[in-house]
């Protein structure tokens, strides 16, 4: 069968179950627009080509399955290098495929020419510049094997537009080893000698805690995670990447840790005499001031990636390994020495830690006849929303908050940009996360900031259909911009001022198809979400007018140790904290 | 001095993250050397010398060239000075390049170790003879003669090529050029 380079593409894509993808064309990428129209994949249009980074990115964080994106050489291209970089920062699966210009005219500087593999060389786990028409099933394949396994990550297929009009005989690489990988193996299995020293410093620790990340997610390993939990009663944090990894409401969940983290997360972790990293990367943001941090805790560190075992802390055991299959092998473990005792009695922890919970919960002011406060806004979504609900936030305030206060229960209801840390990624994150996952309530928890990055987005989600509900935390600050001013520099607020009513977010929202709702007060919170609720032809976006003064806490301030938490003002009540 | 003492790479990378001050310039205080053995692609050293940049790992030399065994891959050797961060996470990076097929380290008790040095001296007719005994001591050899210069090529230990240079220093050095050292492991002299 002869095929174009173009319908070798998009047949390609077909093989590796791609049912959406997200772009937007253009001169380069012309030829493989052709046959879209013939595809059973279904195409959504965007208006920027960021958008179609981030609902690929969406789309991949509720489902599991990679994300893809297509967009056309030069600005198209280089439009799509944030959510690259954001989905290399957070392992998310992203296939981008970009057109380039003709081979011949490649270096000449030619209209709409950008060296794209080169810009995304480092913020990829690996790109293709494809410059023979028969390599494209093959490379393609390979894109999608590596962007799947091992570490997930984005990857990038450049194609040149001479490429996609040629012709080649369609053939599909059926094996792995027919992929031209000489030097990609992912492991899987852990060390079995390492996970049994893994099972030892378990059975002598008296202050464990399992220090959850995004790679238990990844790894699709949640079961077995509350298998170990269970089966140790150690108590388990789950970091910004992996809430929803371990249910929130079970007694041995004590939260987020971190820079906003729950204060008993975070200070559990300082005091532990044994960390069991699940698939975290001691990211700054955990650990406050690194040589300060848990400073009496051996470490296990299990990732999938080596790279990651000692880059920021030395482990005591290092398994290099998928999460899912190392937690079964530690259960397997402590199966196998059944004759001694897998903890040892871990009340004593527990009873400091119940002390921790009690004296430091989360806590705000209430809002006394005042202005909204955001905190309860996330609450009152929470408690409106079923429990399968995504729940999709940008980055900032409104984040934390999010992240704080909802409830999550199960994996993928959570989908937020943690490494990278991009405003403007809820919006079409969220839309990504509703094609993937249509049967589910998705709510984006976004702020004033972030929405006006990308709200162009909701004109698409009008366009396809895509019913997603925005509530914009709508501060008219960047908020934690803003919080870190007042903090840190003297209360002198520098370019963080942005408008409560410019623009007009209802409005806005209306030009866009979208019903706009506005809360202006405490009493108007609860009818707003009722009325968003009872929408699910399109989209919906609630501007909820709340207390620009509200500061996040517990905070760890930037560079600080994590012994140096602040916690809210009126929690502290004169007491020195340590 | 220029860029080119500190060795050369011949895909013409440009490094950034060389290291400057050291007294040998062919011998780093902390150095170990990585054989990589590579996928023969384009935009391959690119990537093996932005990732060096990116995460801040310092490249003392770096050479560059096909291997005889298997067309598919080129062989690189980097001289990584372990000042900068330690082995293990520089080799963990690496590895992680699709690209990367293998990579041995060589400690340097454990391998051979040669470098090529050209090198241009302005000669007048007495210093002319006294050149060519010196690089005839150090077993190099005359590669071209010009009016009032001469260019010398040099090959072997990094650390005898410093020595050389060393006793050039009295004469009027107009380029020099060195390759970076390339590395093999040592062979077992037992069963």
């Amino acid at each position: 069968m002869k095929l174009t380079g173009a319908q070798a593409l998009i047949k390609s894509l077909e093989m590796q179950g791609v049912d959406v993808m997200f772009g937007l064309p253009g001169g380069a990428i012309l030829p493989v627009y052709d046959p879209i129209i013939d595809s059973s994949i279904r195409h959504v249009l965007v208006r920027h080509e960021q958008g179609a980074g981030h609902m690929a990115e969406g789309y991949a964080m509720v489902t599991g399955r990679p994300g893809v994106a297509m967009v056309t050489s030069g600005p198209g291209a280089t439009n799509i290098v944030t959510p690259l970089a954001n989905a290399y920062m957070d392992s998310t699966p992203l296939i981008v495929v970009s057109g380039q210009v003709a081979t011949p005219a490649i270096g000449t500087d030619a209209f709409q020419e950008c060296d794209i593999t080169g810009v995304t060389m480092g913020i990829t786990k690996h790109n293709w510049l494809i410059k023979d028409v028969d390599e494209i099933p093959r490379v393609v394949a390979a894109a999608f094997h590596v962007a799947t396994t091992g570490r997930p990550g984005p990857v990038l297929i450049d194609l040149p537009k001479d490429i996609s009009n040629q012709t080649m005989e369609w053939y599909w690489p059926e094996a792995v080893e027919d992929l031209d990988l000489p030097g990609y193996h992912p492991v899987t299995f852990g060390d079995p000698v390492l996970v049994g020293e893994a099972a030892d410093l378990i059975a002598q620790a008296e202050r464990p805690v399992l220090y959850v990340g995004g790679g238990v997610l990844k790894a699709r390993a949640a079961e077995a995670l509350r298998a170990l939990a269970d089966r140790t009663g150690i108590p388990v944090v789950t970091t910004l990447m992996a809430r929803g990894a371990f249910p929130d409401t079970h007694p041995q969940a004590l939260g987020m840790p971190g820079m906003h983290g729950h204060y008993t997360a975070v200070t559990a972790m300082q005091r532990a005499d044994l960390l069991i990293n699940l698939g975290a990367r001691f990211d700054d943001r955990v650990t406050g001031k690194i040589s300060t941090f848990a400073p009496e805790a051996k470490v296990i560190h299990v990732d999938i990636d080596p790279a990651e075992l000692g880059k920021v802390r030395v482990p005591d055991v290092g398994i290099a390994g998928d999460c899912r299959q190392v937690i079964e092998e530690l259960l397997l473990a402590m199966d196998a020495r059944s004759d001694k005792p897998v903890v040892r009695d871990l009340a004593p922890w527990w009873r400091q830690i119940h002390e921790w919970q009690e004296r430091f919960p989360l806590h705000y002011a209430d809002a006394d006849g005042g202005a909204i406060k955001p905190q309860n806004v996330v609450e009152q979504l929470r408690d409106s929303a079923d429990e399968d609900t995504i729940v999709v936030a940008g980055v900032g305030q409104h984040q934390m908050w999010a992240s704080q206060y909802w409830k999550f229960e199960h994996p993928y209801t959570w989908v937020n940009s943690g490494g990278a840390g991009t405003m403007g990624f809820a919006v079409p994150a969220s839309i990504g996360a509703k094609v993937g996952r249509p049967d589910r309530t998705v709510w984006a928890i976004d702020g004033d900031g972030c929405f006006q990055m990308t709200a162009q987005e909701l004109v698409t989600a009008s366009a396809e259909q895509i019913p997603v509900k925005i509530a914009i935390l709508n501060n008219a600050y960047l908020g934690m911009v803003r919080q870190w001013q007042e903090m840190f520099y003297e209360e002198r607020y520098s370019e963080v001022y942005l408008s409560p009513d410019l623009p007009d977010y209802v409005k806005w929202a209306e030009a866009m198809g979208c019903v706009g709702i506005r809360a202006e007060t405490p009493e108007d919170v609860g009818p707003a979400i009722e009325k968003a609720n009872s929408i699910d032809d399109r989209p919906v976006v609630v501007d909820f007018r709340t207390d620009a003064f509200e500061k996040v806490f517990p905070m760890v301030p930037a560079g600080a140790s994590n012994d140096d938490i602040v916690v809210h003002p009126d929690q502290l009540l004169g007491e020195v904290l340590r | 001095m220029t860029a080119a003492g500190a060795g050369a790479a011949s895909g013409g990378a440009s490094l950034s993250a060389l290291p400057g001050g050291r007294s040998g310039r062919g011998a780093a205080p902390r150095h170990h050397i990585l054989s990589v053995l590579v996928e023969n692609k384009a935009g391959v050293l690119a990537r093996v010398a932005g990732l060096f940049s990116r995460r801040g790992f310092n490249i003392y030399s770096l050479a560059v060239a096909p291997t005889d065994e298997d067309e598919r891959f080129s062989r690189i050797t980097i001289v990584v000075d372990v000042e900068s961060a330690p082995l293990e996470q520089v080799i963990m990076q690496l590895d992680k390049l699709v690209n990367v097929v293998s990579i041995d380290e060589l400690s340097p008790a454990e391998a051979v170790e040669r470098e090529l040095v050209l090198v241009t001296v302005a000669v007048g007719p007495t210093e002319r003879s006294e050149l060519i005994q010196l690089v005839g001591v150090f077993g190099g050899q005359v590669v071209s003669v010009g009016a009032d210069r001469l260019t010398v090529m040099l090959a072997g230990r990094p650390e005898k090529i410093d020595d050389f240079e060393g006793l050039l220093e009295s004469y009027t050095v107009l380029e020099l050029q060195r390759t970076g050292r390339v590395a093999l492991p040592k062979l077992e002299r037992h069963h």
